[in-house]
């Protein structure tokens, strides 16, 4: 056991056993996650903020049904999705999944944005803080299912079996939304991309060999 | 093994993630040194990825972490966790 996580074990008997003060030092180094995964989801400050300060009060009163499978982050990110779908659930109420959503089990069938001539696409350069703005756009019109996944492994950076723990779901599932997501996103943002986003391999080195 | 375009975009996600076996990866980067089609699917995807770490760095909102201890205060006074 990594020592962070013998010492969350530790923080978490001794928060069981009556110390329940230390729950504060406990999610201290988690705080940014729980609101990024919900603000991700929700598109919204207040709602984020709402749904991180629930998801922390409902990981303490269910602390004891942690068992240390998984680590303590991905069992706080797993309690932060739920409350973003709950929270989702309220704004749009009834709402179905699309009817033209590509299923997950159907293969080969999506196909990105082939813009032979893309590079020439002759569209004003957008500065890059527009092009960010129209990347959270695009992320949030994703169907939830691939956003989320979209949101746990690019922007949280939680790797494969982190996040199918987190949303329940299988390693090859998380892999195929992500496929998918990341298409989507291809396809709804190519327009925008000429000459944008040099390749910075310094700092990005994970899209880097 | 040669792959058609269309073959290719199925595993550009695979690949950005270096999670190709090395046969596969060898007839995708084949593909793709040869074809300007995937090879701009590919950057154009890749793009998408650098932005999205460049645009995780945005802040917290001013008082959101006190607020949230404050509301925890109140929470573990009234009792142990079930």
């Amino acid at each position: 056991m990594k020592p962070a996580m013998a010492n969350e074990s530790a923080l978490i008997a001794r928060i069981l056993a009556g110390e329940t003060q230390l729950f504060h030092d406990l999610i201290r180094p988690y705080e940014k996650l729980v609101y990024v995964t919900i603000f991700a989801i929700l598109k919204n400050e207040t709602d984020a903020e709402d749904g991180a300060q629930e998801t922390m009060i409902n990981a303490f009163r269910h602390l004891s049904s942690f068992r240390g499978e998984a680590k303590f982050s991905t069992w706080l990110v797993t309690i932060a999705m739920n409350e973003a779908r709950k929270r989702l659930r309220k704004v749009k109420v009834g709402a179905e999944d699309s009817l033209d959503e590509p299923q997950d089990d159907a293969e080969g069938d999506y196909t990105p944005a082939v813009l032979t001539d893309w590079r020439e696409v002759p569209l004003a350069a957008l500065e890059r803080k527009e092009l960010r703005e129209k990347l959270r756009e695009a992320v949030a019109t994703l169907p939830e299912k691939y956003r989320e996944v979209f949101v746990l492994r690019d922007i949280e950076e939680l790797n494969q079996e982190e996040t199918a723990a987190a949303l329940g779901i299988n390693v090859t599932l998380v892999k195929v939304r992500l496929h998918r997501a990341r298409m989507m996103l291809q396809k709804l943002l190519v327009p925008y991309l000429k000459n944008q986003a040099p390749a910075r391999p310094g700092l990005f080195r994970r899209w880097f060999s | 093994m040669n792959l058609e375009c269309r073959h290719v975009w199925q595993h550009i996600s695979g690949y950005l993630d270096h999670q190709l076996d090395p046969e596969l990866l060898a007839a995708v980067q084949k593909h793709l040194d040869t074809c300007e089609v995937c090879s701009a699917v590919l950057d154009s995807t890749r793009n998408i990825l650098i932005l999205t770490a460049d645009d995780r760095t945005y802040e917290l909102p001013v008082g959101y972490s006190q607020r949230l201890h404050e509301k925890l205060a109140a929470v573990l006074a009234s009792g142990s966790p079930g």
